[in-house]
């Protein structure tokens, strides 16, 4: 589904990417896990089309998107729910979620209700203004938004950032609801822990390189990660 | 009597300053940028019309459409040649651009219509109205502009509120990433805006010259800077706030003209504006967002 081949990205002088190579395939839930500044959030933002590699290629549903807009990935069926949320918080939970559905207007209704139904707080908290939400609030309607696209790959960086842990459980449940109704997932997180208990396959990204990369449970076995990442 | 003049005399100049500053307020909450040119693009307007109505004798309408084109057309080439190559250059690169693009507007129409001024007929040929036996007249020009105002402030904030486009532009004003994440073309979308500032800005250019015949090539600059300096009193990025500024605006400088010096008024008019950004920085109506981390 999505095939990402030896990247090189750079911001200015600094080289954030290292020959990374990925592959996501369908129905899977891949996750990217490493420390801060390993460049995972770039490696998103790259596939997305918010920044270009200088070298190699991304490949998304067998088409070559290494220099394809980010606007027009949306109707390809690719989601990114970015680092830190970015909600319009000037705009209310409705016109945020119209907003995901902007390449896609026939199923806005249908999309809401689905979106209710999955994130019931959201519902009673429609006509608010997103920049009154909680943080967990934000998230479910980052994620909301993202789902309103109805896309086949969703791409997630930190979902869990600066959540209580019963609200990390709860966007981890949503994850895995989300991937049983056959939505393809790739995850960025800091938390590997969480990463490794539902991901099919991870990879850990170091310094701007892929330093290992295995299924999810043999990652969380591995020696290297539980000294790293998994404080064992 | 003669407070109640000034006082419409001043909306009505207000109304001018406000519809020029909601197209600084677009652009600047869109595309975060002082358009300089802006208030140059009211003059060319100006100029267009004033050649329809006077060389081709058209109707003062078709001329106001034409100039609505002309303007349109205008602002969507300046984004596209001088802003749109700087998408990714430091906000001073833009703003120094925008004021070289203002120059080159201003000796454009130096070049074309040299810098005799030329003499506006007003597009509004209707009688003032008498009131209370002939003591109050308020000029056709004055009811036609507070309307005009009006009527674009309703339709923005429909625009803006209600249409997918206009969802679009406040989502590319509030985080460009996210709207493209979104699937919104962010460069379609400041075109737009562009566009709609400088169609805004035309109907200006005809309603001032309608009020204040003169035309020169440097006319559409100090109303320019007065629009600018509304949309900051009353709140960049904020429609209503904008509107407000430019009203008040107009009514400060009436108000000095007739009541303290004709010559101070501009230096009244900029005093206040200190004043009230000493006070509340974000401007009358302007909002501070907090963000939540």
């Amino acid at each position: 589904m999505l095939k990402v081949d030896n990247i090189n990205v750079y911001y200015g002088k600094i080289h954030a990417l290292k020959d990374v190579s990925l592959e996501v395939h369908p129905g899977e839930i891949v996750a990217l896990i490493g420390a801060n500044g390993a460049g995972k959030s770039t490696t998103l933002k790259t596939i997305s089309g918010l920044l270009r590699s200088k070298t190699g290629s991304i490949n998304f549903m067998d088409e070559n998107i290494s220099h394809t807009e980010a606007y027009k990935l949306v109707s390809k069926g690719m989601a990114h729910v970015p680092e830190g949320r970015h909600v319009f918080l000037q705009m209310t939970v409705l016109e945020n979620l119209e907003l995901g559905a902007y390449t896609s207007g026939k199923y806005v209704k249908e999309g809401i209700q689905n979106v209710f139904n999955r994130f019931p707080r959201l519902k009673h908290r429609k006509n608010q203004i997103a920049g009154t939400l909680s943080g967990g609030e934000q998230q479910m309607l980052a994620m909301g938004r993202a789902l309103m696209s109805r896309p086949k790959l969703i791409m997630m960086d930190e979902p869990s950032m600066g959540l209580a842990p019963i609200l990390v459980e709860q966007i981890f449940d949503i994850i895995r609801d989300l991937h049983e109704s056959g939505t393809t997932i790739l995850l960025v997180e800091q938390n590997a822990e969480m990463a490794l208990r539902i991901a099919d396959r991870a990879y850990v990204l170091e310094s701007g390189r892929i330093k290992l990369s295995g299924t999810g449970a043999e990652l969380a076995q591995s020696d290297e990660i539980k000294k790293a990442y998994l404080g064992g | 009597m003669t407070f109640v003049s000034n006082l419409i005399n001043g909306i009505s100049l207000g109304s001018v300053y406000a519809i020029i500053a909601l197209g600084y307020t677009m652009v600047y909450g869109i595309a975060k940028m002082l358009n300089f040119a802006h208030g140059d693009v009211i003059m060319v307007g100006a100029y267009a019309s004033y050649c329809t109505m006077i060389y081709l004798n058209w109707h003062p309408l078709l001329s106001i459409l034409f100039s609505i084109v002309v303007c349109t057309i205008l602002g969507v080439v300046i984004e596209a040649f001088a802003y749109k190559p700087l998408r990714r250059a430091g906000s001073l690169a833009v703003l120094i651009t925008a004021i070289g693009v203002s120059y080159l507007l201003q000796n454009a129409a130096l070049l074309i219509w040299g810098s005799t001024p030329k003499i506006f007929t007003s597009v509004v040929n209707i009688k003032p109205l008498s009131l209370f036996g002939g003591k109050l007249t308020i000029t056709a020009e004055s009811i036609v502009t507070v309307a005009a105002c009006v009527l674009i402030m309703i339709g923005l904030t429909l625009f803006t509120q209600k249409t997918k486009m206009g969802k679009a532009m406040r989502a590319v004003s509030e985080d460009k990433d996210a709207a493209e994440l979104m699937g919104v073309n962010v460069n379609t979308t400041i075109s737009t805006t562009f566009a709609i500032g400088s169609a805004l800005a035309a109907v200006a250019g005809v309603l001032l010259c309608s009020a204040y015949p003169t035309l020169v090539p440097t006319t559409g600059s100090m109303p320019g800077i007065k629009a600018f300096t509304a949309a900051v009193f009353g709140g960049i990025g904020s429609i209503p706030g904008t509107m407000l500024g430019g009203i008040l605006l107009g009514i400060i400088e009436i108000f000095s003209k007739s009541y303290i010096s004709t010559s101070l008024s501009d230096a009244i008019v900029f005093a206040v504006l200190i004043i009230v950004l000493l006070v509340k920085p974000t401007g009358i109506l302007g909002k501070k967002v907090t963000e939540k981390v």
